[in-house]
C-alpha cells in the first residue's frame, strides 16, 4: 500500500469521461468549476451538451468562488460503504454564484452537531491519486470569513 | 378537459393477488412472481387465456440485489401468454407507473385484461448483512469507480442510499416548517399498530414511542424505524377494461384519475424545492383530472419507503396544507383506522414489508372491497381511496372509487 493510500481515506471515485473530467480535476488548481453558457451566462450542473435555458452549445468550464451555503444536510450514522469515519455529514450545498446549482458533498473540519442549514461554507479539495486518473473531491468546510 | 379524454376512467382493477411474503424466504423469485400473478387472475375470475396485456416495474434487472424478482419476458413466457400489449421499465411515474400505463392501454383499446406485477426478493438477496452488504463500494478499495450519472455525484461522498437523500428532504422540511421527530414517529407507530392486524406483515409486535426513540439512528432525522424493511414477495393486479369487468368475481375498483406529472428537475438534489419532491407535481396532477376533492377521500395508502415520504404525500395530495403534515399526524389519532383519514392500514412498507409500491394499491383495493377483516377501517362502506407510490425524483398516484 503506497503512502498516499494510507493518508487519504477511501472514496469511491467517479469514472472520468469527456463530459465530467473538468469538474473532478479542477481541484488540482484549487478551483471549483462548472459548465457555463457563453451566451446567457447560466451555470449548468450536472454537465450536459447544451444550455438548458437557451439551448446554446457555446459552453465552457469556468471557475466559481468556491463559496456556498448549506441547503440541507444529514448526520449519517450507518456504515453503508467504506468511507469517512462515523458519524459523517452529507450535505447539499448551494453555490454562491447561483443557489439553484447544488452539490451533494461532505462537510469537514466541523463538529456534526454544529452544522446548521444556511451555514456559509467554502470548498476544500481532497486529492486522490489513482491509476484510473487522479481525482480531486470537492468537500466543504465552515467559511471563517463569512461566519 | 372533456371527461372522455380521461381514459383511465375506462379501466378498473378487477383482480388482486399476492404471493407468500416474508423477511427472507429463500424461494425462487420467479415462482413468487407467478404465485401472485395466478392469484390475481383467479381473484378476477378470469382464465389465463383471457389475459392479453402485461405490465411490470422495473422489468428484468441484474441489480440492485433482489430489486427485481422477474421481468415481463420471464412471466410472458412462463405463462405462455398471448399478448396484444406489454410494457416494462423503471423510467416511469414511480412503481405504480406500470399500473397507470396498463390503465391507459385498456382505455385505448390495446388490451382488455392487463396483468401487472411487482416482485422483490431483497430480503434473501441482502442476507444477514442487510442493505450495507450490497451497497456499491462494499467491496472496499478494489471497488470499481462510480459510473456516470446520478451515482457519480453521490458515491464519492459515501451517500449511496435513498435514506440519506430523503433524510435531507426531511431536514429541509423540519427547517422550514418546524416539523419534529415526534410527529414523524407517528407514521412508524401507526404502521406498526396496523401491521399487528395484518397476517402477512413482517413486523407485528407492538412498538411504543420509547421503542422508536430508543432505536439506533441511520441518517438524521431517520432512525431504524423510519426505514422500510426489505422482504421477499410479489403483488399482482388485473387491470381490465371497465365494460369487460362487470360480470367478473368482484365489483370493479374504478380508476377515477391518475397523477404522473413531474415539472421539477428529475433529480434528488437539483429539484427546485427540497421541502417537497416529485410528489408535489404528481399529487397536483391527480386533482386536475377529477371533480372529486380531497374531502371526498375515505382512506389513503401512501408510500413509506421512508416515513417522511408519507408526510410528503399528505401535503402533495392536498389532504393537509403545505408544511402542515407534521401537525396533521401529531398524536396519531387522525390517521388511525378509526380516525378521520386512515393511513397505511396494512402497516405500510415500514412494518408490512418493502413490496415496493404495489402493496399500497393492494391494500386500497382490499379496503374498498370491505375485505380488510380485523384491520378494515372503522368508517363503513368506504367509497374513495388513494394509492400513491414513490417520491424523491419519481412517483405516481391513483384515485380509486368503488363502483
Amino acid at each position: 500500500m503506497s503512502q498516499s493510500e494510507v493518508e487519504v481515506p477511501f472514496r469511491m471515485l467517479p469514472q472520468l469521461g469527456t463530459r465530467n473530467s473538468f469538474f473532478w480535476t479542477a481541484g488540482e488548481r484549487g478551483e471549483l468549476t462548472f459548465l457555463q453558457c457563453g451566451d446567457c451566462g447560466c451555470l449548468i450542473h450536472p454537465p450536459q451538451p447544451i444550455c438548458p435555458r437557451d439551448r446554446s452549445k457555446n459552453l465552457s468550464a469556468q471557475p466559481v468562488s468556491g463559496r456556498a451555503r448549506v441547503h440541507t444536510f444529514t448526520i449519517n450514522h450507518q456504515p453503508w460503504m467504506p468511507g469517512p469515519e462515523l458519524p459523517y455529514v452529507v450535505a447539499i450545498v448551494e453555490v454562491e454564484e447561483d443557489p439553484s446549482v447544488r452539490l451533494m458533498t461532505n462537510l469537514v473540519n466541523v463538529e456534526p452537531s454544529d452544522v446548521r442549514i444556511g451555514m456559509p461554507v467554502r470548498v476544500v479539495f481532497e486529492h486522490h491519486p489513482d491509476d484510473g486518473g487522479d481525482v480531486w473531491i470537492p468537500l466543504f468546510e465552515p467559511d471563517p470569513e463569512r461566519s | 378537459m372533456d371527461a372522455n379524454d380521461i381514459i383511465e376512467r375506462r379501466s378498473c382493477i378487477s383482480g388482486i393477488g399476492q404471493s407468500e411474503i416474508g423477511r427472507r424466504l429463500f424461494r425462487d423469485p420467479l415462482e413468487l412472481t407467478l404465485d401472485a400473478c395466478l392469484a390475481a387472475v383467479e381473484d378476477a375470475g378470469l382464465r389465463i387465456e383471457e389475459i392479453d396485456g402485461l405490465s411490470t416495474y422495473p422489468g428484468g434487472m441484474a441489480g440492485p440485489a433482489g430489486f427485481s424478482g422477474a421481468g415481463a419476458v420471464a412471466v410472458h413466457d412462463a405463462l405462455r401468454l398471448e399478448l396484444d400489449w406489454f410494457d416494462s421499465g423503471v423510467e416511469t411515474a414511480g412503481q405504480l407507473g406500470s399500473v397507470i400505463k396498463a390503465c391507459l392501454a385498456v382505455g385505448a383499446g390495446l388490451a382488455n385484461h392487463v396483468l401487472c406485477f411487482r416482485s422483490v426478493w431483497e430480503g434473501s438477496a441482502q442476507g444477514e448483512k442487510g442493505r450495507s452488504g450490497v451497497m456499491p463500494g462494499s467491496g472496499g478499495r478494489a471497488a470499481a469507480r462510480a459510473p456516470a450519472g446520478f451515482t457519480e455525484w453521490t458515491l464519492p461522498f459515501a451517500a449511496p442510499s435513498a435514506a440519506i437523500w430523503i433524510a435531507m428532504f426531511a431536514q429541509r422540511h423540519f427547517h422550514e416548517y418546524g416539523t419534529t421527530r415526534e410527529q414523524l414517529a407517528q407514521i412508524a407507530l401507526n404502521a406498526r399498530a396496523n401491521a399487528a392486524l395484518n397476517p402477512n406483515a413482517i413486523y407485528t409486535e407492538p412498538m411504543t414511542s420509547d421503542d422508536y426513540f430508543g432505536a439506533r439512528m441511520i441518517a438524521e432525522p431517520f432512525c431504524l424505524f423510519d426505514c422500510d424493511v426489505p422482504c421477499d414477495g410479489a403483488t399482482a393486479f388485473v387491470v381490465s377494461r371497465i365494460e369487460r369487468a362487470r360480470d367478473l368475481r368482484h365489483p370493479p375498483i374504478r380508476v377515477e384519475a391518475v397523477g404522473t406529472a413531474l415539472h421539477g428537475r428529475p433529480s434528488w438534489d437539483q429539484f427546485d424545492d427540497l421541502s417537497t419532491m416529485a410528489t408535489r407535481d404528481a399529487g397536483a396532477h391527480l386533482w386536475r383530472r377529477t371533480d372529486l376533492v380531497p374531502a371526498d377521500v375515505d382512506l389513503v395508502e401512501l408510500y413509506d419507503g421512508f416515513s417522511f415520504l408519507t408526510l410528503s404525500w399528505l401535503e402533495a395530495l392536498k389532504l393537509c396544507g403545505v408544511g402542515e403534515s407534521g401537525p396533521f399526524v401529531e398524536g396519531g389519532k387522525r390517521i388511525a383506522r378509526d380516525g378521520e383519514l386512515p393511513v397505511n392500514t396494512h402497516g405500510g412498507q415500514l412494518s408490512a414489508g418493502r413490496l415496493h409500491g404495489y402493496g399500497f394499491l393492494h391494500e386500497a383495493c382490499v379496503q374498498l372491497r370491505g375485505d380488510g377483516g380485523e384491520r378494515q377501517i372503522a368508517k363503513p362502506n368506504p367509497q374513495v381511496a388513494i394509492a400513491a407510490a414513490g417520491g424523491g425524483n419519481t412517483c405516481g398516484c391513483m384515485l380509486l372509487t368503488r363502483e
